[in-house]
């Protein structure tokens, strides 16, 4: 399963692997809703909480059809399916590789980029924090979202659609501890939920998604 | 090392396409499937590695005993030959050693640091064979392994069967060509295919539910 992981992070950080994308867009968003809003510090303070949270999920989701797309149309995928490990091991993995790829960088960019939003200062810790909380639950529910999607082509669209109703309450509850954290009010309910949402999901939705994939091999 | 196959009936696309598969399969014997396009080899070969649910019948074979090779050989384009074979290697838990011997075995040594995507179909399907080597699993279940490969590496890789076959695995060939393989029996599954209801077969669940 290190194999596995290793492979995965190899394929992402060489050429067209896809590192980088959804890092790049988060960039984007952040440098372009100023000059869409305009430079007043305060309204800009009072949106940083959602746009950051908007624009992390955002950037997860933009990655989210390669994660099994490219196993399935070389043919590894079979042959992942057939090997000794377990199917369920295979797409923790997967959803793994995908924080790294993904969720960790944004989590750590956040802060610099919150700059550029006024967000107050209070909310820095909290903001790192919470995407660090609730980012892998973006990458284990796009990984079941991209498992039901694996045979289609252009399965993106339905990805998108299938998984975003799924990802409203890690945004909801992301957004909120941000929120809370910036105007300096208590935090723990929306963190433990956040907290709770990942956990559960990292803990199910691997079961899901390999029996999704089983359905879609055949 | 025995497998057992007994009227196995297989589906593709909800139509079941071979019906009342039936041989047996020991070690050092290899078994040649023949039929014409669309008799269902590959489907049956899918079933028997796991990949689907047979609709009747049994496959009795030992756990964790199948290295399947399909039509495409789930190359990554991007890892050199021997990152490639590496990664097979750790996930079958065999050592580098098994990596430089299939190298060896399918004459891929001047190749190794090439990324897979700078290969000819013919390297790239060595490479997709050389995984088997790797695997140590003793049933190959191999579906068309010699597309776009030349004279010179079909006998290649007859001879990895073949000492394979010597070693006491088994392998399970559906091909078109002649192999060179004379110790493997033939099987022709044209008198397997499945009989549409219309002639007295056996009706789908689903067609049964609204019959």
């Amino acid at each position: 399963m290190i194999a596995l992981l290793v492979r995965d992070l190899r394929l992402a950080m060489r050429a067209g692997g896809g590192f980088g994308l959804g890092l790049a867009f988060f960039l984007l968003v952040t440098v372009l809703v100023p000059l869409g809003v305009g430079p007043e510090g305060a309204t800009l303070a009072k949106i940083a909480p959602g746009i950051l949270w908007v624009g992390a999920l955002l950037a997860c989701l933009l990655s989210l059809d390669r994660v099994f797309a490219l196993d399935f149309e070389d043919g590894s995928l079979d042959l992942l399916a057939t090997a000794p490990i377990p199917l369920e091991g295979v797409v923790a993995v997967k959803s793994a590789a995908h924080w790294i790829v993904t969720g960790l960088p944004l989590t750590l960019i956040a802060p610099v980029l919150a700059v550029l939003l006024h967000l107050p200062e209070g909310g820095y810790l909290w903001l790192v924090v919470s995407l660090a909380l609730g980012t892998p639950a973006l990458s284990v529910i796009g990984t079941f979202g991209a498992a039901l999607t694996v045979g289609l082509k252009r399965g993106g669209l339905l990805l998108s659609l299938l998984v975003l109703p799924l990802y409203v309450p890690t945004l909801i509850f992301g957004a909120e501890v941000v929120k809370r954290g910036a105007e300096g009010m208590a935090i723990a309910t929306p963190l433990l939920l956040l907290a709770g949402i990942t956990a559960g999901a990292a803990a199910l939705l691997p079961f899901a998604s390999a029996a999704a994939i089983r359905i879609n091999l055949r | 090392m025995e497998m057992t196959v007994h009227g196995l009936a297989c589906a593709r696309g909800g139509i079941t396409v071979l019906e009342g598969v039936g041989f047996a399969l020991r070690g050092g014997r290899a078994l040649v499937l023949r039929g014409p396009n669309g008799i269902g080899k590959t489907t049956m070969l899918r079933t028997i590695a796991g990949l689907q649910p047979a609709v009747a019948g049994e496959i009795g074979l030992p756990p964790e005993s199948i290295a399947y090779a399909a039509h495409s050989d789930g190359l990554k384009a991007t890892l050199t030959v021997t990152e490639n074979l590496s990664f097979w290697a750790s996930v079958y838990g065999t050592g580098p050693d098994a990596v430089e011997a299939a190298i060896t075995g399918m004459n891929l040594g001047i190749l190794r640091d090439r990324q897979a995507a700078n290969l000819s179909a013919g390297q790239k399907r060595r490479l997709g064979l050389a995984r088997l080597l790797v695997t140590g699993r003793p049933l190959w279940v191999l579906d068309e392994p010699t597309v776009s490969l030349d004279a010179e590496s079909v006998r290649l890789f007859a001879g990895v069967v073949r000492r394979h076959l010597a070693e006491g695995g088994a392998a399970l060939i559906a091909t078109h060509i002649d192999l060179g393989l004379d110790e493997a029996e033939v099987l022709d599954l044209g008198p397997f295919r499945a009989r549409s209801p219309s002639e007295g077969g056996a009706l789908s669940a689903f067609d049964e539910a609204f019959a």
